[in-house]
């Protein structure tokens, strides 16, 4: 039963204080899967992401995990149920070096060394930060600390990517590049992305599945190409 | 808004005048002697409470500024003494003296700290706190050292008759410092200045692009509430007699602390709980481990300490549980008893 | 010249205490941006610790030990039991809960020993030992530059080499990114505030038989030339409380030596107003910020 889906959203009401930004939502991502969620700004897209790793505690509403309902489970948790959150603005500690920043990445995991081969599998995969292992995180350009943040949540072995707004600030190229390294991951190992993109063309055409959210609601989900092609979502909700 | 104000406050101070001359006949020695005290830490805690409450600084510094105070009165009387000058401006005079101390003490830690903020600030004070004192000690010719100076004070007038109790006539002296320093600085509170004072505290950035000269309003604060601390130092020096390092120590500064805090530091009326709570928890300490029987030697070690443990308990359940202290607390349930908003009331945790 | 060789080496022992102590206080205030002004206070606590324990085993070294765990634990108490509660979004409420400790530490000190000095033994000769002719340092003096120099090395190494001390500098730079890294942000934060107490701990019981002796009190001059010491390296920079402790020593030393002991009060006051009016963050920031 629980085969069939990694992450599951169900009813889901959060927000800010008194004032919901989610309002019922309902969500089903299934494993090796890459899931875009895209929506104009103030969608609750990003708010979707917080709640989903309990940075922001739901006002109703369940986060099931495969098969297991996260309530009550800390954000530190999270990260050994394999849940890797790289958060808006990308969290790169900018006080300590490239280096740090990934070991950090895979501090909580028991198995040591696989922890160090993961850390070198993530330096081959990044070249440049390789070669800027001893930088500190604030002295890195945009594409590199979004390297860093991906490169880092990658440490820790994930099988659910929580992913928002990757593309912010990066050029086409970069971003181009980014996605082409999701779809292999997917199909190397097997991860599942849940992809926050206000970058609607790139994320659909990335994505195997596809969400469209407005003013807090889910207001249309399918197969990710089906999205792109509707007429009536792109110029309603999409703006292209 | 101003005359108005200062009318209802003079009235106020009358009214305080015509209460305290029939208490203060109906009160015994000591209880005249312990409200004296209050009306000394009044003077101390109010100047506090405009400083921190309303403009923001918290300073630990202001049993440092009582010593100066205190200090002053000791030297002034004691050479008014040598010259066998007497007569009842004697003592006016000397208040004067420490008021002018203080305020000269006062601006040039104020200019210091006007352009401090946060921890640095409370670091510079309590270093003030810290070694003030043991300036005492470095300039022992003049201050006395550890063991301090007599503070000769004239007895009350013989027109009083000579059954007149010494600690009554300390009363009088204590109400009539105290009364000027609460109108001066109640109305202070209700002015033009009283509104930068909070303007400065809320957003010191928006108080500049209001035009306000925010190091200048500091710098003002700090001095008018440095004069308070100066009159309620010198007040002390009058009703023990006498002044020493001891009496001013950084324990001294931080009890002032705990009283505005625990009093209320948004508003002036807090500044009277907290002198009341100085001077009444250590006596109800005191009473209530009266009632055990602990060997002499314990029981002189809880003497001093107990109320000061009341008073570190206190503060911090204060800070982490009622943040608005009595004051707060008060108003709260006023403000829900009469259900009718107070505009005056700019209550800020 | 003689002399000055003295007070130098002088000043550099008393120095190191001053680094130790600082180090706490920039510990703390890097973990939860507090100055933890009841730092004294809890020092002398547990110097009080050391000496019942010296009393009872008849060995300073127990007492030693003691009191060192002592600060581990009085710090991640203060910790859990006071600050956690603590609404920090204004900065003074931190600072007067601090102030509440010191006179609820001083008090209860008060109550249990008195508040008469107590001479505190020194594990070591206080008499200077001397080098062809010269007087140097005691070897007491030494036994304190030697510790001071183990826990600055082992914290260093502590917090730039093991996982730990990534996590506690994670947790202190963004708390938010290393929550979702696993890090138990709460636990590094009692981790930090019961080294940074332990620290001061050692501070308290290296300084305390080199001046009047143990005492409620013995700590507030000392705590404030700590600050200054903080202030003069910034309070962000670890190597600056470091370089900031040795120039107060030295300040210190230079001033009781040749103006003085009486004076000593006077210039820490002057020291800290001059620094933080003519460079506040610290003479230091610049350099050392943002290495560890």
């Amino acid at each position: 039963m629980s085969t069939g889906e990694l992450l599951g959203v169900r009813g889901l009401v959060a927000g800010y204080g008194a004032v919901p930004v989610l309002h019922t939502v309902d969500l089903s991502v299934p494993p090796r899967t890459i899931a875009a969620v895209v929506g104009a700004n103030g969608a609750g897209k990003t708010t979707l992401l917080r709640a989903v790793s309990g940075l922001l505690p739901p006002t109703a509403g369940r986060i099931v995990l495969d098969g297991t309902d996260l309530r009550g489970t800390r954000v530190e948790q999270l990260v050994r149920r394999g849940v890797a959150h790289v958060p808006e603005g990308r969290g790169v500690v900018g006080e300590l070096t490239v280096d740090e920043n990934l070991r950090l990445g895979g501090l909580w995991r028991r198995d040591r060394a696989d922890a160090a081969r993961a850390l070198d599998e993530v330096y081959q995969l990044f070249a440049p930060l390789a070669r800027r292992r001893r930088h500190l995180g604030h002295q890195l350009s945009g594409g590199e600390r979004q390297m860093l943040a991906l490169g880092r949540a990658l440490v820790g072995r994930p099988r659910l990517l929580l992913l928002d707004e990757p593309s912010l600030g990066l050029a086409p190229r970069v971003v181009a590049q980014i996605m082409a390294l999701l779809r292999q991951l997917r199909d190397d190992t097997g991860l599942t992305v849940l992809l926050v993109e206000q970058n609607v063309r790139s994320a659909l055409s990335v994505a195997d599945q596809g969400v469209v959210m407005a003013l807090g609601r889910i207001v249309a989900s399918g197969p990710a190409a089906g999205l792109r092609d509707d007429d009536h979502l792109r110029h309603a909700y999409l703006g292209f | 808004m101003k005359g108005p104000t200062l009318a209802r406050h003079l009235g106020a101070g009358a009214v305080a005048v015509a209460l305290l001359v029939p208490v203060s006949f109906a009160l015994e020695p000591f209880r005249a002697f312990q409200l004296a005290t209050v009306a000394a830490y009044l003077c101390a805690t109010a100047g506090l409470t405009v400083l921190t409450g309303l403009n923001g600084q918290l300073s630990l510094g202001h049993g440092a500024l009582m010593a100066v105070g205190a200090y002053t009165v000791a030297l002034s009387q004691t050479a008014f003494a040598d010259a066998g000058v007497t007569g009842g401006w004697v003592l006016p005079v000397s208040f004067g003296a420490a008021v002018g101390a203080t305020v000269a003490v006062g601006a040039l830690v104020g200019v210091a700290a006007a352009r401090l903020r946060g921890p640095y600030l409370a670091g510079v004070t309590l270093a003030v706190a810290v070694v003030v004192p043991a300036l005492t000690v470095t300039f022992d010719g003049v201050l006395g050292g550890e063991q301090g100076l007599s503070v000769p004070v004239d007895p009350p007038p013989a027109g009083l008759g000579a059954s007149f109790p010494y600690e009554r006539w300390q009363l009088w002296i204590a109400g009539a410092a105290t009364l000027p320093v609460l109108l001066l600085l109640g109305n202070l509170v209700r002015s033009r200045y009283g509104r930068t004072f909070r303007a400065v505290r809320d957003d010191e950035v928006a108080a500049r692009l209001a035009g306000i000269d925010v190091a200048r309003t500091q710098v003002l604060a700090f001095v008018v509430s440095a004069a308070g601390a100066g009159v309620g130092g010198g007040l002390l020096a009058v009703l023990a007699q006498s002044v020493s390092p001891g009496a001013f120590s950084l324990t001294l500064s931080l009890s002032l602390v705990m009283a505005v805090v625990v009093g209320g530091l948004g508003r002036l009326a807090g500044a009277g709980w907290g002198a009341v709570l100085l001077v009444a928890l250590p006596d109800l300490t005191h009473s209530v481990t009266g009632l055990v029987s602990f060997p002499p030697a314990l029981a002189q070690r809880m003497a001093g300490n107990l109320p000061l443990a009341v008073f570190g308990v206190t503060l911090v359940v204060v800070v982490v549980a009622a943040p608005g202290g009595i004051q707060g607390l008060l108003s709260r349930s006023g403000r829900a008893l009469r259900s009718r908003p107070d505009p005056s009331t700019t209550h800020h945790p | 010249m003689d002399r000055f060789v003295f007070l130098t080496l002088d000043g550099l022992s008393r120095g190191a205490v001053y680094a130790a102590f600082a180090l706490a206080l920039v510990l703390i205030w890097r973990a939860a941006r507090i100055v933890n002004f009841a730092q004294g206070a809890m020092a002398v606590a547990t110097a009080y610790v050391a000496h019942s324990v010296a009393a009872a085993t008849g060995s300073y070294w127990w007492g030693f030990l003691a009191a060192l765990v002592a600060g581990l634990l009085l710090g991640a108490l203060v910790d859990v039991a006071v600050m956690r509660l603590v609404d920090s979004t204004s900065p003074l409420n931190p600072v007067i809960v601090a102030l509440g400790l010191v006179l609820l530490i001083q008090a209860v000190l008060g109550m249990v020993y008195g508040n008469e000095y107590r001479p505190a033994e020194a594990p070591f000769s206080r008499a200077a030992l001397t080098l062809g002719g010269v007087g140097v340092l005691s070897p007491y003096d030494l036994f304190v530059l030697a510790a001071v120099g183990a826990v600055v090395v082992a914290l260093a190494w502590m917090f730039a080499r093991t996982g730990t001390g990534l996590r506690m500098r994670a947790a202190a730079f963004a708390p938010a990114v290393a929550r979702l890294l696993g890090v138990d942000v709460g636990g590094m934060l009692t981790l930090g505030w019961a080294l940074a107490s332990g620290v001061g701990a050692l501070a308290g019981l290296l300084v305390i038989p080199t001046e009047l002796g143990l005492h409620p009190h013995a700590m507030d001059l000392v705590f404030v030339s700590a600050f200054t010491a903080a202030v003069v390296g910034g309070l962000d920079s670890p190597p600056g409380a470091v370089v900031g402790g040795l120039a107060v020593g030295l300040v210190l030393s230079y001033v009781s030596g040749y103006a003085g002991s009486d004076l000593a009060p006077l210039a820490v006051l002057v020291l800290l107003l001059a620094v933080l009016l003519i460079r506040p963050g610290g003479l230091f920031a610049q350099v050392t910020a943002r290495r560890v």
